[in-house]
């Protein structure tokens, strides 16, 4: 169990150091949110769903995608504007998708793919599928109008979704308590009728544990409805860019301090026999430049890629009679 | 006389350009437009498994003017379903639904309410195909209604399309007769962009030539509804029957008018606007909401660009008033464009405006109005 929990952490943590390795020479031509710091959420959340269940994620959706199986070359094609990345170039960093790996996107606008996520499982619990939805959003995401409509329709509907609330503390540069009469997202949870259970100190393990008994309370049937978690965590790194944003003084430092103490990413290494930490970490590194080398050596998306994709086009009229 | 504007709509004609759609023969059975929707509906629903129906109310007694009625009997309240009061994430479980396969329709009995759900549309819905590569679909169909008479006022009264046809990604449709509100509803149901379908709850009360069969009224094909010379008068969704009214007006004076339905607002079928416009060289467009970047502002600047230099062209948006829909009968009155003015205005085109004519009214084309409660 450790090994590959290790092996997804060590691989999202490597990645976005080579992304803020690589951002200063401007050769990524795309805002970068990342999520060091944060790995382990996403790295256990997603360690029980198969490949064919379906996550939904948020513009520091880095961990998720990769932590979901997400192709890493298509991933850093994309972050160089490339046309071989995972968008041909035209989302970005913050629509990482990857239909194969049931990556379902991301939206740059907070809260919105809730929603997309508990739609996703209706449709899964009227084709009666086995397959199981997960939502990734942040603490600001509680806020929104659409997070409280989409948790009671979820559950007014018994969808076979699992929420994932990442609360880093921080909206941008503004911390939960001063956003939140009643900083309780748990709470808020509970009063739509979820489960939600709150997990603090970003306990890799125990947000492994809890997560691989949702899902298979889902698979099996015991759970007949919507899971939420709220998992603590804490980002390292400014809102957006490769840096670090103490100097700006809404946050300190020695806040930080405890937070980095406790690396999820070397505490799953120490329990991982050394041989085996060394090949998987020898694995990532080749991988990460092989993608690398992948995103330099591709080539900018054709010009007439600026009009095509706007619309799907077999639903020409043409399309549309044959239909008929 | 509602039901013989309709059916003078499918009258064929000799002067129909190339690009417009072709008239269709008269059909023998005749439809409201409630109840064209609704076979529509029906029709596509027992086709195709993967289309579902939801919406506040359209499971409840009123079954939204009847066009959804009888739809959760036959189809089972998993594909038939009245929703939370939740536009944001309702629109949301939409575009989620179709990503996963699904073909929603998504019903809102007001077209105002949809600006609650104006994220999950401009920012979701138009976006996915193109921001993930063309890696998803979106096969949605966003039902709204617009409400006229009877004191809708401020905020049930709205025609919001031109929102939409400003956003690269989305498909709108504004149909005016049973016939097309039919056809391209199935054709909405079965393209896999998302289509804001948009009808006008005046426009629910006319009957017309609806086939049994399934057709569809497909995107980008505007139709000659009254073939002219003198004037080329475009009227969408309820003013295309002030329009056609405001055609029989101008037959007393010996103006002929040319009038356009676009019919499907985005894609818009410039080039038949643009051809009747290069032989009448006189536009009015009457659109059925403000003028100020609406409609009928987009379709004007598109005429001058393509015929600036090639012909002399007069034109003239006709639209609300350029303030908030009030309630009193003799103010909203005043709000709204009508035949009588729409004809003074082309008249005025054709004539100029000394001769300052404004036609009596004539009792068989006075406007349906909406009677309560609603």
């Amino acid at each position: 169990m450790y090994e590959p929990l290790y092996k997804s952490l060590y691989r999202i943590r490597r990645v976005e150091e080579e992304v803020a390795r690589i951002y200063p020479t401007d050769k990524l031509k795309s805002p970068v949110h990342l999520s060091i710091g944060q790995e382990a959420v996403a790295a256990a959340m997603c360690a029980p769903l198969d490949r064919h269940d379906i996550v939904f994620g948020t513009y520091r959706s880095h961990a998720t995608y990769l932590a979901k199986g997400g192709d890493l070359k298509a991933m850093l094609a994309e972050m160089y504007g490339k046309g071989t990345g995972c968008t041909k170039g035209k989302g970005g960093s913050m629509h990482l998708i990857d239909i194969d790996a049931g990556v379902m996107g991301a939206s740059a606008v907070v809260g919105t793919t809730i929603a997309n996520a508990v739609g996703y499982a209706y449709s899964v619990k009227l084709k009666k599928q086995s397959t199981i939805v997960m939502s990734f959003f942040g603490d600001g995401a509680s806020e929104e109008g659409v997070f409280a409509e989409s948790l009671n329709f979820a559950v007014l509907k018994k969808l076979p979704i699992i929420f994932v609330c990442e609360n880093n503390g921080y909206a941008i540069h503004t911390h939960q308590t001063k956003r939140q009469g009643l900083p309780d997202i748990c709470g808020r949870a509970r009063a739509a009728g979820l489960p939600a259970e709150l997990i603090e100190d970003n306990d890799i393990l125990t947000m492994h544990e809890r997560a691989t008994a949702a899902v298979n309370a889902l698979r099996e049937g015991t759970a007949t409805g919507p899971a939420f978690f709220e998992c603590k965590t804490y980002r390292w790194k400014e809102h957006v860019g490769p840096g670090e944003d103490f100097k700006l003084g809404f946050r300190s430092k020695s806040e930080a301090q405890p937070w980095i103490e406790n690396d999820q990413v070397k505490r799953v290494a120490a329990l991982v026999p050394a041989v085996a930490r060394k090949q998987i970490e020898a694995a990532v590194e080749a991988e990460i430049q092989e993608a690398v080398a992948f995103a330099e050596n591709s080539e900018f998306p054709d010009l007439s890629e600026l009009t095509t994709d706007v619309f799907h086009t077999v639903s020409t009229p043409a399309a549309i009679q044959k239909a008929a | 006389m509602e039901t013989t504007l309709c059916i003078d709509q499918y009258t064929p004609h000799k002067s129909a350009s190339s690009g417009a759609a072709v008239a269709s023969p008269k059909p023998e059975r005749t439809l409201s437009y409630v109840d064209a929707v609704r076979e529509a509906t029906d029709q596509e629903m027992d086709r195709d498994a993967s289309v579902i129906l939801f919406g506040l109310d359209v499971d409840d007694p009123k079954a939204i003017q009847g066009t959804t009625r009888g739809l959760v009997e036959k189809y089972g309240p998993e594909r038939v379903f009245g929703t939370p009061l939740s536009e944001d994430a309702m629109t949301g479980v939409a575009i989620g639904a179709a990503l996963a396969g699904l073909r929603p329709i998504h019903v809102h009995i007001r077209m105002d309410f949809l600006m609650l759900s104006m994220n999950q549309l401009v920012n979701v819905a138009a976006k996915s195909s193109y921001m993930y590569g063309g890696k998803v679909k979106v096969p949605l169909v966003v039902r709204s209604m617009i409400g006229k008479s009877w004191g809708q006022g401020a905020q049930h009264s709205q025609g919001l399309y031109s929102f939409f046809m400003h956003v690269p990604g989305l498909k709108v449709v504004a149909p005016t007769t049973p016939y097309d509100a039919k056809g391209c509803l199935i054709a909405a149901i079965r393209d896999d962009n998302p289509v804001m379908y948009v009808e006008h709850r005046i426009l629910h009360f006319q009957k017309g030539p609806v086939p049994e069969k399934l057709y569809t009224v497909n995107p980008g094909k505007a139709r000659i509804t009254s073939p002219g010379d003198d004037v080329t008068l475009v009227g969408i969704s309820y003013m295309q029957l002030e329009c056609l009214r405001a055609q029989r007006y101008l037959d007393d004076v010996g103006v002929s008018a040319e009038v356009i339905d676009p019919i499907w607002l985005a894609p818009l079928d410039i080039d038949t606007i643009v051809e009747s416009v290069r032989k009448t060289g006189r536009l009015v467009v009457v659109d059925n909401g403000w003028t100020s970047c609406g409609a009928s502002a987009e379709i004007v600047a598109q005429v001058t660009e393509r015929l600036q230099g090639v012909r002399d062209v007069r034109v003239q948006r006709l639209g609300f008033a350029p303030v908030t829909c009030p309630t009193s009968p003799p103010l909203e009155a005043e709000f709204y464009p009508d035949s009588r003015r729409i004809a003074a205005v082309c008249n005025d085109l054709v004539h100029g405006k000394s001769q300052n004519w404004y036609p009596d009214e004539r009792p068989e084309l006075k406007d349906l109005e909406f009677k309560g409660p609603f």
